[in-house]
């Protein structure tokens, strides 16, 4: 393996299985959702990065899970190394990974829109290994423990709800709500939607076309370095934790028809979801597997995703 | 029983009636033009004739037989052969396996020889290689042989298309507007080849076209199509006199 | 510049396009058949995976350079080739049966792969046959009465009719048969009506379908093709690795193959073997550096006097031993190939070569590419 230790890749998709036990009660069932919902919630944030990107400059990236990852470790860094406040690392985080998305789109991604889409592709791949890398070395590829403030449990009915798993809920809710009122009633990110629906006509219209790209980048690494943030608690931060989280996302956002916003987040649910109830109901093994089989049978039956359009080509 | 026939051709998108009820004949060698303004659904005519368009509604037929149901790949084996609009070439290939890719409905080697490149898989190639020089030698394409077409200028791409229509063996042609893009000095040589590949080769030809000196010179009949409906068929003269025609390109 | 005069079809059709050029390809099959007897043990071996590795560029390239269909999921055709081969091998199935039995199995999943596949373009299709390579890697490791599951499988050396090849020269040629033949195969195919169906389907679906090509059939083939191939590949990748375990066939060993045929070159079948020789010699190359830099450096340092050219040597090596440096120097290069030389190696062979036949008339606009803006131009 050269790309990355395969061992540790393993562990990754295998880390945090629940231990239920196999009578199939209502509480046990409500428990699986809450938690299916909270590791969906990470699954649609990374999709929407995917997506967000996706839409706006026809790019796929696939460094998403390793913005995430990065994420993680600069908000660690702040709160262990450094000693700050959760709050003000999860900021320095974003932010920092945010300006790390603009500079990426910058430097390297401006230079190839136009080429094809596969080597586009394969641009960020090279890019997510380099990130890997670059974290192994700056941090080590030790497992850390990022100390939050949600360590709490509350008991309701025999369900537990951890406050970990809720805080990805609400994080997950009020980073939409944020998205959604920026998009809609702000005008740049107004001026963005157009550019996604056609980027030459915004461009006459006087839209900054190539600063609304980088922003793009931004808000997409920034949202994935939240999600790693939200995450972490529950994964561990390690220089692994992006990739099986930007598989399965990268599955949630195909799921829900790639392009379609609302389909990359209920996609990355309904992942979540069959993810925890799989992995509660069913034999070893289909945890990790039946996100997968579920994708597979979707797209043969609907090959353009839940809520995406078949694009076809006009002569 | 004409050579060609559409039988009240119909189809929608989403609610839009792109070709309503549209009806006409081709005769055997003859050039059978279709014009209209913009949006006038020419070019769905023809994609519903290649059959990547699945008809609403009517019927095709052609030489005797009903074409409505033929899958797309098999129409070209049937004598349809056509060219697009905006150019579908294999753009990082070369000319010349552009034009041996559509001796691709001739084509009797299978698999397993072909991987072991048995000597009958040779000497066929070595047969559409004939073919195709045929074609390279009627539009004067020899000088660009074995260039990749990305490095091809726009008007010799276009007469590639046409070569590649010819290389089928076509008893019917459908070029989707074959002056597009052209220079006054290419689209006169177009309609030379398209009076050529009438009179020499004996094709029939149903074209689509903008430009009315074009339609004019080389055109038998012509008809015109306004909203997906045909409001007159005739001679090129007849149709532009057409006081409907009129009223369709100037308004009023 | 050589101009071939033309006097025949034949000439476009055969193999060596002349004289010269047979003469060339003839000396290096002398080169490499010769190699083994200059070269240790060590190397020998590397360069057998060299061989493999360009089984398995030739299999991703037909699929990916020549049809067009992208796959993440070629690590797992590899692995039902390897288990397989393997499989029949241990129940006493002799060395050509097995393989054939491997390949008529890859075969028969590169079908079924394949044929969900006909409905899906680009992103769907990377997706659908990741999910492919996820689901069956999740099999090798269950499915524990065939694959013995993480405990591993051991391969034995391969025996062809009583002869064995139990040492790294002859397993070399083992190995460089099959490449040359696969080579030769592939080369018979893409010169044939099938192989310009699938250049026709990579560059306009629509106007293929309109030339008579069936999408369906000729999408399949080309998916059941590369899976055979990719077979193969995997019998002999087992006997070169000697012991199977499911997480040898990841997704990151997919992407590795995606990144040989890109940094090859995509679209020639000289791209998947410059793109074999990379993937595979370049950890070895970065294990020497990992001890010559630091060694020669310190040696320059203790020669000059310098102590900073020292220090900075032992530094290098220190960074190339951490973890993981190696995937990001892959990386670094990927970036850097599809960045400066979207063509690959081999396209940078061929404007080396045209510099050099043409001096000095070559201009550097001869290999400029068209690029696509438009939405719409890129629905193919």
């Amino acid at each position: 393996m050269t790309l990355l230790n395969s061992r540790s890749y393993w562990q990754a998709t295998r880390g945090n299985r629940p231990h239920v036990c196999r009578g199939w009660k209502l509480v046990i069932f409500l428990q699986l959702t809450l938690n299916g919902l909270a590791v969906g919630c990470i699954y649609g944030l990374v999709a929407l990065g995917f997506v967000l990107i996706y839409k706006a400059t026809e790019l796929v990236n696939f460094a998403q899970g390793d913005l995430l990852m990065l994420g993680a470790f600069v908000c660690y860094m702040s709160v262990v190394w450094w000693g700050l406040d959760y709050w003000l690392g999860f900021l320095i985080a974003v932010v920092a990974v945010g300006a790390f998305g603009a500079l990426l789109d910058r430097v390297v991604l401006r230079q190839v829109i136009g080429q094809p889409q596969f080597a586009v592709v394969m641009l960020t791949i090279g890019l997510g290994a380099m990130f890997r890398t670059f974290a192994s070395v700056t941090w080590g590829s030790e497992i850390y423990t990022l100390p939050t403030p949600f360590g709490g449990v509350w008991t309701v009915g025999g369900v537990t709800l951890s406050h970990q798993y809720l805080s990805i809920v609400f994080g997950t809710l009020v980073l939409c709500g944020v998205l959604y009122a920026f998009f809609n009633h702000t005008r740049i990110g107004v001026a963005m939607q157009a550019t996604s629906q056609n980027q030459l006509a915004a461009y006459y219209m006087g839209i900054p076309v190539k600063l609304i790209f980088s922003l793009i980048w931004a808000i997409s690494a920034g949202v994935a370095a939240a999600a790693g943030i939200l995450l972490a608690p529950v994964t561990l931060i390690d220089i692994n934790m992006g990739l099986a989280v930007a598989l399965k996302a990268f599955a949630a956002a195909v799921l829900g028809g790639f392009g379609s916003i609302p389909g990359a987040l209920i996609g990355g649910i309904i992942i979540g979801l069959i993810e925890l109830y799989a992995g509660a109901t069913l034999p070893e093994g289909f945890k990790d597997t039946a996100p997968y089989i579920v994708l597979l049978l979707m797209l043969i039956v609907r090959p353009q995703g839940l809520f995406g359009s078949l694009a076809r080509k006009k002569v | 029983m004409s050579f060609f026939s559409a039988d009240n051709l119909s189809i929608n998108f989403g609610g839009i009636k792109a070709v309503d009820g549209v009806s006409f004949d081709v005769e055997q060698g003859e050039v059978f033009t279709i014009i209209g303004p913009n949006g006038a659904g020419k070019t769905t005519i023809f994609n519903l004739v290649s059959r990547i368009y699945e008809p609403s509604g009517g019927k095709l037929a052609f030489a005797g037989r009903d074409i409505t149901n033929v899958p797309p790949h098999l129409i070209a084996a049937l004598g349809i052969a056509r060219t697009f609009q905006n150019i579908e070439l294999f753009e990082h290939a070369t000319l010349l396996q552009n034009l041996l890719l559509a001796r691709h409905a001739h084509k009797r080697s299978d698999f397993f020889s072909e991987l072991l490149f048995l000597p009958y898989v040779r000497r066929l190639e070595m047969e559409h290689r004939e073919a195709v020089e045929k074609a390279i030698d009627f539009l004067d394409l020899q000088q660009y042989r074995d260039s990749l077409i990305v490095n091809l200028p726009y008007g010799v791409r276009k007469v590639t298309e046409l070569a590649r229509a010819l290389c089928t063996d076509p008893k019917l042609l459908l070029l989707d507007e074959p002056s597009s893009g052209l220079n006054v000095e290419e689209t006169e040589d177009m309609a030379f080849w398209i009076q050529d590949i009438k009179n020499l080769l004996g094709i029939t030809v149903l074209m689509v076209e903008h430009d009315m000196s074009l339609v004019s010179a080389v055109s038998d009949r012509v008809m015109a199509l306004n909203y997906g409906r045909p409001i007159a068929t005739g001679t090129p003269a007849e149709v532009q006199a057409h006081p409907e025609v009129v009223r369709a390109y100037l308004g009023g | 510049m050589r101009f071939p005069f033309k006097t025949s079809y034949n000439q476009d059709i055969r193999i060596f396009r002349d004289k010269v050029d047979a003469f060339w390809y003839g000396l290096l099959a002398v080169a490499v058949l010769v190699l083994p007897l200059l070269l240790d043990d060590y190397s020998v071996g590397e360069i057998s995976w060299v061989f493999i590795y360009g089984i398995c560029g030739v299999s991703l390239m037909v699929l990916v350079g020549y049809t067009g269909l992208v796959s993440l999921g070629h690590a797992a055709f590899l692995g039902i080739g390897a288990y397989a081969h393997a499989y029949f091998i241990m129940h006493g199935a002799p060395w050509i049966v097995a393989v054939v039995l491997a390949v008529v199995i890859t075969t028969a999943c590169g079908l079924i792969v394949g044929l969900p596949a006909l409905r899906m373009t680009g992103i769907y299709l990377a997706i659908a046959t990741l999910a492919f390579s996820v689901i069956i890697q999740e099999v090798f490791s269950r499915w524990e009465s065939v694959t013995h599951g993480f405990a591993g499988m051991k391969v034995d050396v391969p025996v062809i009719f009583g002869f064995a090849f139990d040492d790294g020269r002859s397993f070399y040629f083992l190995c460089l048969f099959f490449l040359v033949i696969v080579l030769w195969l592939t080369r018979n195919l893409l010169r044939a009506p099938t192989g310009r169906a699938w250049v026709a389907i990579r560059d306009s679906e629509i106007a293929a379908q309109s030339m008579g090509v069936n999408l369906a059939i000729y999408k399949s083939m080309a998916f059941a093709y590369s899976a055979a191939v990719m077979g193969l590949a995997g019998a002999l990748f087992a006997h070169k690795i000697g012991y199977l375990a499911p997480d040898i066939f990841t997704i990151l060993l997919s992407i590795q193959f995606l990144l040989l045929v890109i940094v090859g070159g995509l679209g020639s079948l000289h791209g998947a073997v410059f793109g074999a020789i990379f993937v595979a010699l370049l950890p070895p190359l970065i294990a020497i550096l990992r001890d010559g830099i630091p060694d020669s450096m310190n040696q320059l340092a203790a020669n000059t006097g310098l102590r900073v050219i020292g220090m900075l040597g032992t530094a290098i090596g220190e960074f190339l031993k951490k973890p993981g440096v190696e995937a990001g120097i892959f990386g670094l290069i990927l970036v850097l190939v599809i960045l400066l030389e979207p063509l690959g190696m081999y396209g940078r062979w061929l404007k080396i070569k045209l510099f050099f036949s043409t001096f000095p008339m070559y201009k550097a606009s001869t290999f400029k590419r068209q690029k696509t803006y438009m939405r719409s131009e890129r629905l193919r």
